[in-house]
């Protein structure tokens, strides 16, 4: 699958070959240390989020990464869910 | 200014383990019923108290009916998609939806793929449609469930074909078991949701023909009716 930057096709392939390797090897068995593809995922992240801000897609509409909720059926009811929507 | 959220909720089993299900997850585009998709990319990840957090953002077309076409640009809508993976507890959690556009209708979506107690996966998604157009809400709402309906059923049979492709031998019947929607419900107070969500179910019973037929028939009347909606207010425009 193609990147949003056109230039970043190689990266992320080089990236996503790396992770998934790290994936199923390594965190999937239990080990959470995941440093051996930051240094791929560092030069990718250079050059996606150059493309981000060329094409100006915008994130800030985007709250930070979220938390799982240990009761979810609670947490995703409709009644919170109407109450999520008020807010925004 | 109208705002409403419905929900929708559709289950859908992969005969596969978790793991495979969750390896599968993140090379499960291209696949032959994902033509719409056009770009994805991790824009975040880390690990945290031993679970991977991941951020992505994924650009795809979305064809919209003839009387939608008034209302929408058909450039490739942004999607964000979050998700939380948990190895220990087998549960795998997304988080997605659309960037812009959420005024005329926003779209967020949460699937929970989890281990069952026969190695299988299940999959519990749920939508949230809402949309603050001024006395239309309802008719795009309609709109919203029918895509999330249809769209939910092409991601299945996608994620299944990747599925097949990387691990040929599920675990029942030899790989090429098709998922089945078990249960569908919905808390839209719109026929349209709640009467289509008699979903084919391989044991088939005498009623479910005739509430097909009806659920075809309410659904048909719902169509047209939005379709007026929608003609008076392109008058605005």
């Amino acid at each position: 699958m193609d990147s949003v930057g056109e230039d970043c096709n190689e990266l992320k392939q080089q990236y996503d070959a790396c992770f998934n390797s790290w994936f199923s090897e390594r965190f999937l068995k239990g080990q959470t240390d995941d440093s051996a593809c930051v240094p791929i995922f560092r030069v990718y992240q250079e050059c996606v989020k150059r493309a981000i801000r060329d094409k100006k897609i915008n994130l800030r509409e985007i709250d930070p990464i979220f938390e799982t909720n240990s009761d979810e059926d609670n947490a995703n009811s409709s009644d919170g869910q109407q109450q999520q929507k008020g807010k925004s | 200014m109208v705002v409403a959220a419905s929900t929708c909720r559709t289950e859908t089993v992969f005969d596969y383990s978790w793991k495979n299900v969750v390896v599968a997850y993140w090379n499960r585009y291209p696949n032959p019923s994902s033509a719409h998709v056009l770009t994805e990319d991790t824009i975040q990840r880390e690990v945290r108290d031993g679970k991977l957090f991941s951020r992505r953002l994924l650009s795809k077309t979305n064809p919209v009916p003839k009387w939608g076409a008034r209302f929408y640009n058909n450039l490739p809508v942004k999607i964000v998609e979050d998700s939380v993976l948990d190895p220990v507890k087998k549960t795998f959690t997304t988080f997605t939806r659309n960037l812009g556009m959420t005024k005329i209708m926003a779209i967020d979506e949460i699937v929970v793929y989890s281990e069952q107690k026969d190695g299988s996966t299940l999959a519990v998604r749920r939508a949230y449609i809402s949309s603050q157009v001024f006395g239309f809400s309802r008719a795009i709402r309609a709109f919203g469930i029918e895509r999330f309906k249809s769209n939910g059923n092409k991601a299945s049979s996608g994620f299944n074909h990747v599925l097949r492709r990387m691990f040929p031998h599920s675990l029942v019947g030899g790989g090429h078991h098709q998922p089945a929607v078990t249960s569908s419900t919905s808390a839209a107070e719109l026929p349209v949701a709640t009467t289509t969500a008699v979903v084919t179910s391989p044991g088939n019973h005498n009623n479910t023909g005739s509430l097909k037929s009806a659920a075809k028939v309410g659904y048909e009347f719902f169509k047209c009716h939005a379709s007026k909606i929608a003609q008076l207010f392109s008058v605005k425009n």
